[in-house]
């Protein structure tokens, strides 16, 4: 019997109420964490991945329902924590910014403007551990040095606008890891950055994972990020998980059309002479979400009246590698 | 010189800012556009790449006449006409108007919500009135949607009914409603995602191609610039470091911010983690340049040299031009 993960997410399913009715965004996603390891989600804009990050903490605004079948476990070493079920603030302060913290996209609206960089760090160091003013201040300054702000007891009492993009993501990163999560959700951490400091911020993530040994969720769009950083990778589109295994197979032998076509959709710099070939049609609206498999509508497999009737089961590419299509040819693993 | 076959010819082209100035004066100026010199040939696809901060906005709306020019001059050239930016009369900036046109960045916020998708196409024609009746209009608009993928269904509709991709071809559509023969697209798939991205770059090719038009694209990305242009240029803090064909630039690229812009791109194998050169620091304020050449301060060949003496414009090879003193 294997050690129960750190987070185990079943079949998940979000939903929004709204004027225009009931909206699906997650749609029965499962997946796991294991305790150190770093799981990519990728997708595009609507697949709900950032809806799924925020389920994690509860976050998400309260119009939201979940699905009756849905359950997100966390297996601290005090016992597990059902998140779905947490109720007071008191409960739900465990997990948010406790057990897991979460790193936005857009640091300049992640820190309060009127408010010192150190006095946000010191705040949540006084809500969350039993620290005093003075030590919180103290590891504070230590966290700032550490992810690469010179000068840094100086740097504490400056104000998010004289942060440059990248010392903000720096900052926002010594923040989330202060209190020493178990996991680390980290929402499109490097997509405002340019190339370069993004090279810089994922070089320093990588150093950190290492350092502190936290699980990190790690969304992106970017499928070149991920390949950085990622032990596993799951892709979703319109709130399905489409495919999920070990970086070097999705993105070497990648079984789903979606990835496949993702993939290939990407221009690639050792490969110029290569047409750019785009995944055909658009996104569908939340509001008329495709029958059948959610991809139909743009795949280039598409098999008329098998894709579009049933919702396709997860297929076993490899002991490590799963794919939800039919046209996916599914491998006996060889029993010696 | 000027060659005969460039579109548009910048020529030692400066943008300054005032930046904090009082009512006794003082302040200090931001050069944005630091005496930029290119020529982009007709009909080619021009790219211009840089970090945030590197001026490559301000240099397109300097050559849109949409941002002041403090120095130099910008030239725009084609069968009929021929303007010096800086000193068009009025006429001349309205019939410019219609020869240049911008492609924004974000479909979202670019598109009037409450303008329907014809009347967003049919605005640019009916404002510079280029046609006789609403019959022709209507021709004009349904002729260009139907060139941009659009359906005609669509043009009575509102954009909020569009996904990014859609919204992003109508606004393609209302560039060109008008048949420029220049278009400035800045950042205009950086926006998308990668499926619809791949999309839009081939239907700006294809429209290249079919309505003769030559392009300036800016953008951040390189591996798009480096599969959709055919020049390329590298600014860095308001001026041009490299400048070259682009297949050239990519495959030996000869200046170091350049080197570290290429392999800073994440890698798509797994197993190619942490061999690229990484560049320190980032872009310092355009408040405060660096003395002598303007990337000293990150350059990881730096010496001496680079903090006094700035690099010289060279030509290394035809049309590969650098502004490096090591380059070769």
């Amino acid at each position: 019997m294997m050690a129960a993960p750190l987070l185990s997410v079943r079949n998940l399913t979000v939903q929004f109420k709204t004027d225009e009715g009931l909206i699906t965004t997650v749609d029965n996603v499962s997946f796991d964490i294991a305790a150190g390891e770093v799981l990519g989600l990728v997708g595009e804009s609507g697949s709900g991945k950032s809806v799924t990050a925020k389920a994690l903490m509860k976050l998400n605004a309260g119009n939201t329902v979940y699905g009756p079948e849905s359950s997100i476990t966390l297996n601290l070493d005090d016992g597990p924590i059902d998140i779905l079920s947490l109720q007071k603030a008191k409960d739900l302060k465990i997990v948010r910014g406790g057990a897991i913290s979460m790193i936005f996209q857009e640091p300049m609206a992640s820190f309060a403007p009127a408010i010192s960089i150190g006095d946000q760090m010191v705040e949540q160091l006084l809500l969350h551990s039993s620290m005093n003013k003075k030590e919180a201040r103290e590891l504070s300054i230590e966290m700032l040095d550490r992810v690469g702000i010179s000068d840094a007891s100086k740097r504490i009492d400056q104000y998010a606008f004289e942060f440059s993009g990248g010392m903000r993501q720096r900052a926002m990163i010594a923040m989330a890891l202060s209190t020493k999560p178990k996991l680390l959700i980290a929402d499109e951490p490097t997509t405002a950055l340019d190339v370069t400091i993004q090279a810089q911020v994922i070089d320093l993530m990588k150093d950190l994972i290492g350092e502190f040994g936290m699980a990190i969720l790690f969304i992106t769009h970017d499928l070149g990020v991920i390949a950085q950083t990622a032990d596993r990778v799951a892709v979703m589109y319109l709130g399905r998980v489409m495919e999920t295994g070990s970086v070097r197979e999705v993105i070497r032998t990648p079984a789903h059309p979606y990835t496949q076509g993702l993939l290939n959709a990407l221009p690639k710099l050792d490969h110029l002479d290569e047409p750019l070939t785009p995944v055909p049609g658009d996104i569908p609206s939340p509001l008329e979400r495709p029958g059948g498999c959610v991809f139909h509508t743009r795949c280039p497999k598409f098999i008329p009246g098998t894709c579009d009737t049933a919702r396709p089961g997860e297929v076993s590419v490899s002991a490590s590698h799963r794919a939800a299509c039919v046209a996916v040819e599914p491998v006996l693993e060889a029993v010696s | 010189m000027s060659g005969q076959d460039s579109h548009v010819w910048v020529n030692h082209l400066s943008v300054h800012f005032g930046v904090g100035k009082g009512l006794l004066g003082g302040g200090s100026v931001l050069k944005a556009v630091d005496e930029v010199s290119l020529e982009i040939p007709r009909g080619s696809f021009f790219g211009l790449v840089g970090e945030s901060g590197s001026g490559k906005t301000t240099l397109g709306r300097a050559i849109l006449k949409a941002a002041p020019i403090s120095a130099g001059e910008v030239r725009y050239r084609d069968e009929d006409v021929d303007f010096d930016i800086g000193m068009m009369s009025k006429a001349e900036l309205k019939e410019y108007r219609r020869r240049a046109q911008l492609i924004f960045q974000d479909p979202y916020a670019a598109l009037s919500p409450r303008m329907t998708v014809r009347d967003i196409i049919a605005e640019p024609l009916e404002v510079m009135k280029l046609t006789k009746s609403r019959a022709e209009t209507d021709e004009r608009v349904r002729e260009i949607a139907a060139k941009c993928r659009l359906n005609l269904e669509h043009l009575r509709r509102f954009p909020h009914a569009f996904s990014g991709g859609q919204r992003q071809r109508i606004s393609i559509a209302r560039a060109l409603v008008c048949e420029p023969k220049f278009l400035v697209a800045d950042e205009s798939v950086a926006a998308l995602d990668v499926s619809i991205q791949a999309d839009i770059l081939n239907l700006l090719k294809s429209l290249q191609k079919d309505m003769d038009i030559t392009f300036l694209f800016i953008s951040h990305d390189l591996s798009v610039v480096a599969h959709t242009c055919d020049y390329v240029a590298v600014m860095y803090l308001g001026a041009i470091v490299e400048m070259a064909p682009s297949r050239e630039l990519f495959t030996v690229p000869k200046h170091p911010y350049t080197k570290a812009l290429l392999s800073a791109i994440p890698s798509l194998d797994p197993d190619d983690r942490g061999t690229a050169q990484k560049l320190e620091g980032e872009i310092p304020s355009p408040l405060n340049k660096p003395s002598g050449c303007r990337f000293h301060t990150r350059c990881p060949i730096a010496v001496e040299r680079c903090a006094a003496e700035i690099p010289a414009w060279r030509e290394l090879s035809t049309g590969h031009k650098v502004a490096c003193h090591f380059a070769e």
